[in-house]
């Protein structure tokens, strides 16, 4: 009886087994091409990016790097400017945002009250959600006029005429201009790279702590001799991911740079930056050149972006080694 | 034995500076939501939802916009999130600990932070140049392109949270592969999955970038995914950068409802997450 029942069982899991495989096979095909697909695209978009501009890097060469002149008029295009403004824009928001971000994140794990953490951190969390349009406007019609009234006059007036550093601060306080944009920037920045903090922070083993603590450790202490160097690669790997978000911003960027094609050492000038220009100018491009220099342009961008990312990808997955967890 | 005065002045400054640093970050959410709210509510107006998007220096709503806005999240809702469902499932059940999959996984969180204008120019290359014309197809795909990644992550990490015990008691009963995953795992995960996808409608549902050279805007009523599609986040754009008030102002709105939309939905989302656990 034992036997029939086996050979039963066994025969109902076979039939199970057979009608099975071939949809087993089937759905698993289905979700490994859905994988595929993830790969193709990131694929795809660098070979567009680069088939679109390639017009552009044969006309100009290195050029298209290095020149600064962009006019559309007479067809000549250097991206100096827009590769500049990227760069001292995104600076600008990491030298505001990675200090500010540790902070919270050290605020978040260790001093304030255990029923205000999650809030606050949903909060934080919140500045990600805002869409960066919104940024933008506020940036234009609120933020910047009050940097033209009130911060921008002192800084001209104070930094301005000093040796080394005056003339990043000298020039008319207009408001819209690299500084600006860099601090928008920066709050924009700043969720991505406190949530990645508070999350190594608080998973830094409890003994570790203790063991501070036990030794007479100031909080302070605790965090710079024991949690940073112990989530020194995750955050190092937070900060590329949020330089990546800053370099790839488009719309809060294009409302309060300016759009000017202009080199210029002053933070308080206007100036440009590769999404920045492809967002104000590709519907205007009327050229076979012009259009293919700004997708150039986003080509640089997402070459860029890609080795930055992969970068902070690698930094954090160094980290979950180091904790013996593979994913 | 008491602390140096040096060391407890120092740990006073890092205290005080993570609390400060805390501030500064609550600080700008409560000017920029401040902001919308205040400008915002004083634009909204009964023709904000009847009205199309008027000619320079008249008065008019968003109608148009709001329409053109749903119907293109609603395609990429229905192009991004199966494909990302699938990728998500593959990356954390049938492709799991293959080479494959940890590419796809680490390329995946590339393109979750990749920039967004970048996904606008391929989709006008890929299908604007090719079709000839904007599109709210056009569109509808690259707002699939930025949810996709958001899924794919959130679905893989769902379905990693179901536990082991699960999946073998599946196969103790002798279910095949596809049937454990598809009548145990997705019903475990189930509110995990979709509080991903909510959180990928609330992330494309503001974004502008890939929308500037691929649904383009539209001044008039259309309904066609064939043409040039109005669209919230685009109106918002040229609004705000032209010289008219009553574009300024109608911009203040569409921002204000833009935000309170996204927001809610966040904050929707984060709760019943909650309430999940």
């Amino acid at each position: 009886m034992n036997a029939t029942l086996a050979e039963d069982s066994g025969l109902v899991a076979s039939t199970n087994r057979k009608s099975g495989a071939g949809a087993d096979r089937a759905f698993q095909l289905v979700t490994a091409a859905a994988a595929w697909f993830v790969l193709l695209l990131l694929g795809a978009t660098a070979l567009s990016m680069a088939w679109g501009g390639r017009l552009a890097f044969k006309t100009f060469g290195w050029h298209f790097v290095t020149g600064k002149d962009w006019d559309a008029v007479n067809n000549v295009f250097g991206a100096l400017v827009p590769i500049y403004g990227t760069l001292v824009t995104s600076a600008i928001a990491l030298i505001i945002a990675v200090p500010v971000s540790i902070g919270i994140a050290l605020f978040l794990t260790d001093i304030a009250p255990r029923w205000s953490r999650a809030p606050i951190a949903v909060a934080i969390e919140l500045l990600a959600a805002i869409p960066s349009i919104i940024y933008g406007m506020w940036g234009l019609f609120i933020f910047a006029p009050f940097m033209a009234a009130n911060v921008e006059p002192w800084l001209s007036d104070h930094l301005g005429s000093k040796a080394i550093i005056g003339p990043l601060f000298s020039g008319p306080p207009i408001g819209i201009g690299m500084l600006t944009a860099g601090i928008v920037l920066g709050i924009m920045v700043i969720p991505f790279i406190a949530t990645v903090a508070r999350e190594v922070f608080s998973a830094v083993p409890p003994p570790l702590k203790e063991s501070a603590v036990a030794l007479g450790s100031t909080r302070w202490e605790i965090l710079s001799r024991v949690t940073l160097p112990y989530t020194r690669s995750a955050i190092i790997g937070a900060v590329f991911l949020g330089l990546g978000r800053a370099l790839g911003e488009t719309m809060a960027v294009t409302f309060v740079l300016g759009n000017a094609h202009d080199l210029s050492a002053s933070l308080l000038m206007p100036s440009n930056s590769i999404a920045a220009a492809i967002a104000n100018e590709f519907t205007e491009a009327d050229t076979e050149l012009y259009r293919s220099s700004l997708i150039a342009l986003g080509f640089l961008l997402f070459v860029v972006t890609f080795i930055v990312l992969t970068i902070a990808k690698l930094m954090l997955l160094r980290i979950n080694r180091q904790y013996g967890r593979t994913h | 034995m008491a602390i140096p005065a040096r060391r407890r002045v120092a740990d006073a400054a890092a205290f005080g500076f993570a609390m400060a640093a805390t501030l500064f970050g609550l600080f700008w959410l409560f000017w920029i939501l401040w902001t919308t709210l205040r400008q915002g509510a004083s634009a909204l107006t009964p023709q904000l939802f009847s009205d199309m998007t008027p000619p320079p220096g008249s008065s008019g709503g968003l109608l148009n916009a709001f329409y053109g806005s749903a119907v293109m999240i609603a395609l990429g809702l229905v192009i991004g999130a199966p494909i990302g469902v699938a990728a998500g499932t593959f990356l954390a059940e049938h492709g799991r600990y293959t080479r494959l999959a940890s590419v796809v996984s680490f390329i995946n969180d590339i393109l979750l932070s990749a920039p967004s204008i970048v996904i606008g120019l391929f989709v006008y290359e890929m299908v604007v140049v090719t079709a000839g014309h904007f599109s709210g197809f056009a569109g509808g795909i690259a707002l699939a392109m930025i949810l996709l990644p958001i899924v794919v992550r959130t679905t893989e990490e769902a379905l990693r949270l179901v536990p082991d015990q699960m999946r073998e008691a599946g196969f103790a009963l002798g279910l095949p592969r596809w049937r454990v995953t598809r009548q145990i795992l997705y019903k475990a995960a189930l509110s995990a999955i979709l509080t991903g996808i909510l959180l990928g409608v609330a992330r494309i549902a503001g974004e502008t970038a890939p929308l500037l050279f691929t649904a383009l805007n539209n001044q008039f009523w259309s309904a066609s995914l064939n043409g040039p599609l109005a669209n919230v986040p685009v109106v918002i754009f040229q609004y705000a950068m032209s010289p008219y008030d009553e574009w300024h102002t109608l911009a203040w709105a569409g921002a204000f409802v833009l935000t309170a939309f996204v927001l809610i939905l966040n904050i929707l989302v984060r709760l019943l997450a909650r309430k999940g656990k």
